[in-house]
Protein backbone atom coordinates (compact mmCIF):
# COMPACT_ATOMS: atom_id res chain seq x y z
CA UNK A 1 0.00 0.00 0.00
CA UNK A 2 3.02 2.00 -0.26
CA UNK A 3 1.99 5.18 -1.84
CA UNK A 4 4.53 7.35 -4.46
CA UNK A 5 8.14 8.60 -2.75
CA UNK A 6 7.01 12.07 -3.52
CA UNK A 7 7.34 14.00 -0.47
CA UNK A 8 4.07 16.31 0.06
CA UNK A 9 4.24 20.11 0.31
CA UNK A 10 3.92 21.10 4.04
CA UNK A 11 4.79 24.55 3.99
CA UNK A 12 1.69 25.87 3.01
CA UNK A 13 -1.36 26.07 5.31
CA UNK A 14 -2.58 22.69 6.46
CA UNK A 15 -5.97 21.84 5.85
CA UNK A 16 -7.40 18.43 6.69
CA UNK A 17 -8.03 16.24 4.05
CA UNK A 18 -11.36 15.57 5.59
CA UNK A 19 -14.54 17.75 6.91
CA UNK A 20 -13.35 20.59 8.45
CA UNK A 21 -15.14 20.50 12.13
CA UNK A 22 -16.77 23.63 13.17
CA UNK A 23 -14.02 26.40 13.45
CA UNK A 24 -14.40 28.69 16.35
CA UNK A 25 -16.48 31.81 16.21
CA UNK A 26 -14.51 34.04 17.40
CA UNK A 27 -10.68 35.12 17.98
CA UNK A 28 -10.13 34.99 21.92
CA UNK A 29 -7.92 37.53 23.48
CA UNK A 30 -5.66 35.35 24.55
CA UNK A 31 -3.59 37.84 27.00
CA UNK A 32 -7.16 38.90 28.54
CA UNK A 33 -8.32 35.58 29.03
CA UNK A 34 -5.17 33.87 31.05
CA UNK A 35 -4.98 37.01 33.68
CA UNK A 36 -6.51 35.71 36.72
CA UNK A 37 -8.59 38.69 38.11
CA UNK A 38 -10.03 39.11 41.80
CA UNK A 39 -14.63 38.71 41.64
CA UNK A 40 -16.01 39.87 43.88
CA UNK A 41 -19.66 38.58 44.58
CA UNK A 42 -22.28 40.62 44.83
CA UNK A 43 -25.94 39.05 44.93
CA UNK A 44 -27.27 35.39 45.09
CA UNK A 45 -30.24 34.33 43.54
CA UNK A 46 -31.72 31.31 43.57
CA UNK A 47 -33.63 29.87 40.30
CA UNK A 48 -34.44 26.06 41.63
CA UNK A 49 -33.62 23.95 44.60
CA UNK A 50 -30.70 23.07 43.41
CA UNK A 51 -29.39 25.68 41.28
CA UNK A 52 -29.09 29.50 42.33
CA UNK A 53 -27.30 32.21 40.54
CA UNK A 54 -24.11 33.66 41.61
CA UNK A 55 -23.52 37.62 40.60
CA UNK A 56 -19.81 38.81 40.42
CA UNK A 57 -18.50 42.37 40.36
CA UNK A 58 -15.63 41.89 37.90
CA UNK A 59 -14.31 45.67 37.67
CA UNK A 60 -11.80 44.89 34.83
CA UNK A 61 -13.77 42.44 33.30
CA UNK A 62 -12.47 42.64 29.16
CA UNK A 63 -16.44 41.43 28.18
CA UNK A 64 -17.50 38.34 26.74
CA UNK A 65 -19.86 36.62 23.79
CA UNK A 66 -22.95 34.57 25.12
CA UNK A 67 -21.97 30.83 25.39
CA UNK A 68 -18.37 31.29 26.59
CA UNK A 69 -17.10 30.38 30.15
CA UNK A 70 -14.29 31.36 32.87
CA UNK A 71 -12.35 29.41 34.99
CA UNK A 72 -12.63 30.04 38.54
CA UNK A 73 -10.06 29.76 41.76
CA UNK A 74 -10.69 28.77 45.30
CA UNK A 75 -8.07 28.45 47.64
CA UNK A 76 -7.64 27.37 51.17
CA UNK A 77 -5.75 28.93 54.11
CA UNK A 78 -3.37 25.90 52.93
CA UNK A 79 -2.61 26.92 49.74
CA UNK A 80 -5.20 24.41 48.19
CA UNK A 81 -6.80 25.41 45.06
CA UNK A 82 -9.79 23.96 43.23
CA UNK A 83 -10.63 25.34 39.53
CA UNK A 84 -13.59 24.59 37.86
CA UNK A 85 -15.25 25.75 34.70
CA UNK A 86 -18.46 27.86 34.40
CA UNK A 87 -21.02 29.25 31.48
CA UNK A 88 -21.65 32.62 31.69
CA UNK A 89 -25.31 33.21 32.36
CA UNK A 90 -25.24 36.88 31.60
CA UNK A 91 -25.41 38.41 28.57
CA UNK A 92 -22.33 40.65 27.55
CA UNK A 93 -23.04 44.28 28.76
CA UNK A 94 -21.19 47.06 30.65
CA UNK A 95 -22.19 46.77 33.72
CA UNK A 96 -18.81 45.83 35.47
CA UNK A 97 -20.58 42.20 36.34
CA UNK A 98 -21.36 38.99 35.32
CA UNK A 99 -23.09 36.00 36.08
CA UNK A 100 -22.85 31.89 36.59
CA UNK A 101 -25.71 29.52 37.51
CA UNK A 102 -24.32 26.98 39.54
CA UNK A 103 -25.76 23.64 39.74
CA UNK A 104 -24.99 22.00 43.87
CA UNK A 105 -23.65 19.11 43.14
CA UNK A 106 -23.38 16.51 45.81
CA UNK A 107 -19.72 16.45 47.05
CA UNK A 108 -18.26 19.54 45.17
CA UNK A 109 -15.97 21.02 46.76
CA UNK A 110 -16.97 24.18 44.31
CA UNK A 111 -20.29 24.09 43.82
CA UNK A 112 -20.70 22.94 47.74
CA UNK A 113 -19.05 26.00 48.85
CA UNK A 114 -21.09 28.54 46.77
CA UNK A 115 -24.28 26.84 48.05
CA UNK A 116 -23.51 26.63 51.50
CA UNK A 117 -20.76 29.32 52.78
CA UNK A 118 -20.67 32.13 49.52
CA UNK A 119 -22.30 35.63 50.61
CA UNK A 120 -22.14 39.23 48.74
CA UNK A 121 -18.74 40.58 49.20
CA UNK A 122 -16.57 37.18 48.61
CA UNK A 123 -14.04 37.41 46.61
CA UNK A 124 -12.54 34.75 44.09
CA UNK A 125 -10.19 34.32 41.34
CA UNK A 126 -11.34 34.23 37.88
CA UNK A 127 -10.24 33.68 34.69
CA UNK A 128 -11.87 34.44 30.85
CA UNK A 129 -13.36 34.63 29.35
CA UNK A 130 -12.74 31.29 27.57
CA UNK A 131 -13.08 29.16 23.92
CA UNK A 132 -14.50 31.20 20.91
CA UNK A 133 -16.06 27.51 19.78
CA UNK A 134 -19.59 27.88 21.55
CA UNK A 135 -19.95 31.35 21.11
CA UNK A 136 -22.91 32.95 19.62
CA UNK A 137 -21.83 36.39 18.49
CA UNK A 138 -25.92 36.91 17.26
CA UNK A 139 -25.36 36.97 13.60
CA UNK A 140 -26.30 33.57 12.40
CA UNK A 141 -30.06 31.82 13.32
CA UNK A 142 -29.69 30.07 16.70
CA UNK A 143 -30.90 26.85 17.51
CA UNK A 144 -30.28 26.28 21.35
CA UNK A 145 -31.03 22.70 22.71
CA UNK A 146 -29.84 22.18 26.51
CA UNK A 147 -30.58 20.05 29.18
CA UNK A 148 -30.40 20.56 33.15
CA UNK A 149 -28.12 23.44 33.67
CA UNK A 150 -26.51 22.98 30.40
CA UNK A 151 -29.29 25.51 29.98
CA UNK A 152 -27.00 28.00 31.21
CA UNK A 153 -24.49 29.50 28.51
CA UNK A 154 -28.04 29.24 25.97
CA UNK A 155 -29.51 31.76 28.53
CA UNK A 156 -26.98 33.87 27.52
CA UNK A 157 -27.74 33.71 24.01
CA UNK A 158 -31.60 34.38 24.80
CA UNK A 159 -30.57 37.22 27.05
CA UNK A 160 -28.15 38.61 24.04
CA UNK A 161 -31.03 38.43 21.19
CA UNK A 162 -33.55 40.31 23.68
CA UNK A 163 -30.77 42.82 24.79
CA UNK A 164 -29.85 43.82 21.83
CA UNK A 165 -33.07 43.48 20.19
CA UNK A 166 -32.00 41.47 17.36
CA UNK A 167 -34.09 39.77 14.45
CA UNK A 168 -32.38 36.82 13.40
CA UNK A 169 -34.21 33.86 14.53
CA UNK A 170 -33.42 32.21 17.77
CA UNK A 171 -35.22 28.85 19.28
CA UNK A 172 -34.80 27.07 22.05
CA UNK A 173 -35.63 23.70 23.66
CA UNK A 174 -34.17 22.71 26.95
CA UNK A 175 -35.00 19.63 28.95
CA UNK A 176 -35.57 19.63 33.03
CA UNK A 177 -36.64 16.88 34.95
CA UNK A 178 -39.75 19.03 36.27
CA UNK A 179 -41.13 22.63 36.17
CA UNK A 180 -39.44 23.46 39.74
CA UNK A 181 -36.19 21.96 38.23
CA UNK A 182 -36.06 24.60 35.14
CA UNK A 183 -33.87 27.04 35.37
CA UNK A 184 -35.04 30.33 34.27
CA UNK A 185 -38.73 29.14 33.85
CA UNK A 186 -39.99 32.65 34.86
CA UNK A 187 -37.51 34.06 32.39
CA UNK A 188 -38.25 31.85 29.14
CA UNK A 189 -40.70 33.15 26.28
CA UNK A 190 -42.12 32.11 23.26
CA UNK A 191 -38.80 31.22 22.01
CA UNK A 192 -38.86 28.65 24.12
CA UNK A 193 -40.24 24.79 23.93
CA UNK A 194 -39.79 23.78 27.74
CA UNK A 195 -39.71 19.26 27.80
CA UNK A 196 -40.04 17.54 31.50
CA UNK A 197 -38.20 14.36 31.92
CA UNK A 198 -39.97 12.87 35.21
CA UNK A 199 -42.98 15.37 36.03
CA UNK A 200 -44.71 17.97 33.73
CA UNK A 201 -47.35 20.59 34.56
CA UNK A 202 -51.02 18.83 34.09
CA UNK A 203 -51.65 18.01 30.64
CA UNK A 204 -48.00 18.42 29.62
CA UNK A 205 -46.21 15.26 28.44
CA UNK A 206 -43.51 13.98 30.69
CA UNK A 207 -41.07 11.91 28.25
CA UNK A 208 -37.48 12.56 26.76
CA UNK A 209 -36.64 15.23 23.69
CA UNK A 210 -37.34 13.72 20.80
CA UNK A 211 -37.86 14.51 17.08
CA UNK A 212 -40.75 15.61 17.19
CA UNK A 213 -39.59 18.56 19.08
CA UNK A 214 -36.08 19.62 16.82
CA UNK A 215 -38.09 18.30 13.24
CA UNK A 216 -40.48 21.36 13.31
CA UNK A 217 -37.99 23.24 13.83
CA UNK A 218 -35.50 22.16 10.72
CA UNK A 219 -38.52 21.80 8.57
CA UNK A 220 -38.66 25.71 8.90
CA UNK A 221 -35.05 26.35 7.67
CA UNK A 222 -33.96 29.76 7.88
CA UNK A 223 -32.11 31.94 5.70
CA UNK A 224 -28.48 30.88 5.71
CA UNK A 225 -29.54 27.62 8.00
CA UNK A 226 -29.16 27.29 12.04
CA UNK A 227 -26.47 27.31 13.53
CA UNK A 228 -27.30 24.61 16.30
CA UNK A 229 -25.86 24.73 20.12
CA UNK A 230 -25.91 21.56 22.61
CA UNK A 231 -25.01 21.96 25.97
CA UNK A 232 -25.47 19.24 28.79
CA UNK A 233 -24.45 16.07 29.75
CA UNK A 234 -22.61 13.82 27.89
CA UNK A 235 -25.88 11.50 27.22
CA UNK A 236 -27.94 14.22 26.77
CA UNK A 237 -25.12 15.97 23.79
CA UNK A 238 -25.28 12.34 22.47
CA UNK A 239 -28.82 12.02 22.12
CA UNK A 240 -29.56 15.46 20.77
CA UNK A 241 -26.77 16.09 18.41
CA UNK A 242 -28.37 12.62 16.81
CA UNK A 243 -32.15 14.12 16.95
CA UNK A 244 -30.00 16.97 15.07
CA UNK A 245 -28.54 14.90 12.86
CA UNK A 246 -31.58 12.89 12.24
CA UNK A 247 -33.55 15.88 11.48
CA UNK A 248 -30.82 16.65 8.88
CA UNK A 249 -28.60 19.47 10.67
CA UNK A 250 -25.32 19.52 9.33
CA UNK A 251 -22.62 17.67 11.27
CA UNK A 252 -20.31 20.90 10.54
CA UNK A 253 -23.33 23.60 12.24
CA UNK A 254 -23.36 21.51 15.63
CA UNK A 255 -21.57 22.76 18.62
CA UNK A 256 -21.71 20.75 21.77
CA UNK A 257 -20.58 21.90 25.39
CA UNK A 258 -20.68 18.54 27.14
CA UNK A 259 -20.43 18.57 31.58
CA UNK A 260 -17.08 17.69 32.53
CA UNK B 1 -2.16 33.95 47.82
CA UNK B 2 -6.36 35.06 47.70
CA UNK B 3 -7.84 32.60 50.46
CA UNK B 4 -11.09 31.96 49.52
CA UNK B 5 -13.12 32.72 52.95
CA UNK B 6 -14.11 29.62 54.36
CA UNK B 7 -13.28 27.29 51.53
CA UNK B 8 -11.90 23.97 52.72
CA UNK B 9 -11.98 22.00 50.13
CA UNK B 10 -11.71 18.14 49.43
CA UNK B 11 -9.63 16.09 51.71
CA UNK B 12 -5.85 16.66 50.86
CA UNK B 13 -4.52 13.50 49.22
CA UNK B 14 -0.98 13.32 49.22
CA UNK B 15 -0.87 11.92 45.41
CA UNK B 16 2.73 12.45 43.17
CA UNK B 17 1.18 11.54 40.39
CA UNK B 18 -1.62 14.16 40.09
CA UNK B 19 -0.14 17.51 37.96
CA UNK B 20 -1.14 20.82 39.58
CA UNK B 21 -4.87 22.12 39.56
CA UNK B 22 -6.22 18.26 38.89
CA UNK B 23 -8.27 16.30 40.58
CA UNK B 24 -8.54 12.59 40.52
CA UNK B 25 -11.81 11.39 38.74
CA UNK B 26 -11.75 7.52 39.67
CA UNK B 27 -14.40 5.69 37.77
CA UNK B 28 -15.25 8.58 35.81
CA UNK B 29 -14.18 9.24 32.05
CA UNK B 30 -15.84 12.53 30.95
CA UNK B 31 -16.53 12.82 27.33
CA UNK B 32 -16.16 16.36 25.86
CA UNK B 33 -15.71 16.36 22.24
CA UNK B 34 -17.41 19.62 21.07
CA UNK B 35 -18.39 17.83 17.96
CA UNK B 36 -21.05 15.23 16.87
CA UNK B 37 -19.69 11.80 17.82
CA UNK B 38 -19.40 10.02 14.14
CA UNK B 39 -20.56 6.43 13.17
CA UNK B 40 -17.30 5.22 11.94
CA UNK B 41 -16.55 1.94 11.31
CA UNK B 42 -13.67 -0.33 11.35
CA UNK B 43 -13.73 -0.97 7.89
CA UNK B 44 -14.04 3.08 6.87
CA UNK B 45 -11.17 3.90 9.07
CA UNK B 46 -7.65 4.56 7.90
CA UNK B 47 -4.97 6.60 9.28
CA UNK B 48 -2.44 8.30 6.93
CA UNK B 49 1.21 9.95 7.50
CA UNK B 50 2.05 12.70 5.30
CA UNK B 51 3.60 15.24 4.89
CA UNK B 52 7.43 15.63 5.31
CA UNK B 53 8.60 11.88 5.45
CA UNK B 54 10.44 9.68 3.14
CA UNK B 55 7.02 7.37 2.05
CA UNK B 56 3.79 8.78 2.58
CA UNK B 57 1.21 6.03 3.94
CA UNK B 58 -2.28 4.78 4.13
CA UNK B 59 -2.94 2.24 6.12
CA UNK B 60 -6.79 0.67 6.74
CA UNK B 61 -7.91 -1.28 10.06
CA UNK B 62 -6.47 -4.65 8.97
CA UNK B 63 -2.52 -3.07 8.15
CA UNK B 64 -2.72 -0.70 11.31
CA UNK B 65 -3.73 -4.13 13.75
CA UNK B 66 -0.82 -6.53 11.77
CA UNK B 67 1.65 -3.81 13.48
CA UNK B 68 3.48 -5.14 16.65
CA UNK B 69 0.84 -4.43 19.69
CA UNK B 70 1.76 -2.06 22.55
CA UNK B 71 -0.14 -0.95 25.72
CA UNK B 72 0.05 2.01 27.61
CA UNK B 73 -0.72 1.25 31.56
CA UNK B 74 -0.72 4.89 33.18
CA UNK B 75 -2.40 8.23 33.89
CA UNK B 76 -4.18 11.13 31.74
CA UNK B 77 -4.90 14.39 32.23
CA UNK B 78 -7.83 16.57 31.16
CA UNK B 79 -7.56 20.39 30.88
CA UNK B 80 -11.01 20.57 32.60
CA UNK B 81 -9.45 19.93 35.80
CA UNK B 82 -10.17 15.69 35.75
CA UNK B 83 -7.19 13.05 35.64
CA UNK B 84 -7.77 9.52 35.90
CA UNK B 85 -4.80 7.08 36.68
CA UNK B 86 -3.73 3.48 35.82
CA UNK B 87 -5.67 3.35 32.49
CA UNK B 88 -4.89 0.31 30.13
CA UNK B 89 -4.99 1.03 26.33
CA UNK B 90 -4.15 -0.91 23.36
CA UNK B 91 -2.77 -0.38 20.15
CA UNK B 92 0.35 -0.08 18.36
CA UNK B 93 2.77 2.47 19.34
CA UNK B 94 3.47 5.61 16.94
CA UNK B 95 7.01 4.77 16.11
CA UNK B 96 5.84 1.84 14.45
CA UNK B 97 4.50 3.69 12.06
CA UNK B 98 6.91 6.68 11.51
CA UNK B 99 9.41 4.11 11.51
CA UNK B 100 7.89 3.22 7.53
CA UNK B 101 7.09 6.19 6.29
CA UNK B 102 10.70 7.89 7.89
CA UNK B 103 10.40 11.26 8.89
CA UNK B 104 12.66 13.79 6.82
CA UNK B 105 15.26 15.26 9.00
CA UNK B 106 12.81 19.15 8.18
CA UNK B 107 9.82 17.85 9.89
CA UNK B 108 9.77 19.17 13.46
CA UNK B 109 5.90 19.33 14.40
CA UNK B 110 3.08 17.56 13.78
CA UNK B 111 -0.61 18.14 13.03
CA UNK B 112 -3.27 15.47 13.78
CA UNK B 113 -6.58 15.21 11.91
CA UNK B 114 -9.38 13.30 12.88
CA UNK B 115 -12.32 11.77 10.80
CA UNK B 116 -14.65 14.35 12.00
CA UNK B 117 -11.89 16.88 11.08
CA UNK B 118 -10.59 17.97 14.35
CA UNK B 119 -7.03 19.26 14.33
CA UNK B 120 -4.50 19.35 16.81
CA UNK B 121 -1.22 19.86 16.99
CA UNK B 122 2.36 18.43 18.62
CA UNK B 123 6.01 18.85 18.83
CA UNK B 124 7.22 15.85 16.65
CA UNK B 125 9.65 14.61 20.24
CA UNK B 126 6.10 14.04 21.38
CA UNK B 127 4.99 12.01 19.34
CA UNK B 128 8.61 9.69 19.57
CA UNK B 129 10.43 7.62 21.69
CA UNK B 130 7.45 5.42 23.00
CA UNK B 131 5.26 8.21 24.09
CA UNK B 132 2.22 7.95 21.57
CA UNK B 133 0.07 5.17 20.70
CA UNK B 134 -2.55 4.65 18.12
CA UNK B 135 -5.45 2.54 20.43
CA UNK B 136 -8.21 0.99 19.73
CA UNK B 137 -8.77 -0.77 22.61
CA UNK B 138 -9.63 0.22 26.79
CA UNK B 139 -9.14 -1.75 29.36
CA UNK B 140 -9.23 -4.95 26.87
CA UNK B 141 -12.47 -3.84 24.93
CA UNK B 142 -13.05 -2.22 22.01
CA UNK B 143 -12.53 1.63 22.33
CA UNK B 144 -15.98 2.80 22.82
CA UNK B 145 -17.15 6.05 20.00
CA UNK B 146 -17.88 8.52 22.24
CA UNK B 147 -14.13 7.83 23.67
CA UNK B 148 -12.55 8.06 19.61
CA UNK B 149 -13.15 4.53 18.94
CA UNK B 150 -12.40 2.92 16.27
CA UNK B 151 -9.46 4.70 17.04
CA UNK B 152 -7.71 7.66 18.49
CA UNK B 153 -4.12 8.85 19.19
CA UNK B 154 -2.87 8.99 22.50
CA UNK B 155 -0.31 11.14 24.09
CA UNK B 156 -0.55 10.49 27.84
CA UNK B 157 2.28 12.89 29.23
CA UNK B 158 -0.10 16.02 27.48
CA UNK B 159 -3.30 17.08 28.06
CA UNK B 160 -5.34 14.39 26.66
CA UNK B 161 -7.17 17.25 23.92
CA UNK B 162 -3.91 16.53 22.01
CA UNK B 163 -4.75 12.61 21.79
CA UNK B 164 -7.10 13.37 19.13
CA UNK B 165 -10.13 11.15 19.17
CA UNK B 166 -11.40 9.12 15.30
CA UNK B 167 -8.02 9.89 14.30
CA UNK B 168 -7.69 9.85 10.51
CA UNK B 169 -3.73 10.91 10.63
CA UNK B 170 -1.24 12.92 10.72
CA UNK B 171 0.94 15.69 8.65
CA UNK B 172 4.82 16.49 9.49
CA UNK B 173 5.26 20.04 9.32
CA UNK B 174 8.76 22.51 9.26
CA UNK B 175 6.88 24.37 11.53
CA UNK B 176 4.07 24.63 14.36
CA UNK B 177 0.47 25.12 13.28
CA UNK B 178 -2.54 25.41 15.59
CA UNK B 179 -5.03 22.90 15.66
CA UNK B 180 -9.06 23.14 16.86
CA UNK B 181 -8.39 24.00 20.21
CA UNK B 182 -5.18 25.89 20.48
CA UNK B 183 -6.85 28.20 17.83
CA UNK B 184 -9.15 28.50 20.88
CA UNK B 185 -7.15 29.90 23.25
CA UNK B 186 -5.62 26.66 24.23
CA UNK B 187 -2.24 26.30 24.97
CA UNK B 188 0.08 24.72 22.01
CA UNK B 189 1.86 21.97 23.78
CA UNK B 190 -0.35 21.21 26.94
CA UNK B 191 1.82 19.65 29.15
CA UNK B 192 0.08 18.88 32.87
CA UNK B 193 3.15 19.39 34.70
CA UNK B 194 3.95 23.07 34.13
CA UNK B 195 -0.02 23.73 33.97
CA UNK B 196 -0.44 24.73 30.00
CA UNK B 197 -3.85 25.56 29.81
CA UNK B 198 -4.53 28.48 27.91
CA UNK B 199 -2.32 30.47 25.93
CA UNK B 200 0.32 32.30 27.96
CA UNK B 201 -0.06 30.08 30.31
Amino acid sequence: MTETATTETATTTFTPPTRFAVPGRIAVGEQVAARWQTATLTGIRRETPHAATFRFAVPRWAGHLPGQHVMLRLTAPDGYAAQRHYSIASAPDDSGHLELTLDHVPGGEVSDWFHTVARPGDTVEMRGPLSGFFAWPGDRPALLLGAGSGVVPLMSMVRHHRARGLTVPLRMVVSARSPEELIYARELGAETTAVFTRSAPTGAPVGRMAAAHVAPLLAEQPEGGWEAYVCGSNGFAEHASRLLVAAGQPVDRIRIERFG
Amino acid sequence: MNVTRGFTGRPRVADPGLPPGQYDARDEWPVLSAEVTPDLRPADWSFRIGGLVERPRTWDWEAARALPASAYEGDIHCVTGWSKFGVRFGGVSLDAFLDVVRPRASATHAVAYSHTGYTTNLPLADLTGGRAWIVWEYDGEPLAPEHGGPARLLVPHLYFWKSAKWIAGLTLLDHDEPGFWEGNGYHERGNPWEEQRYSGD
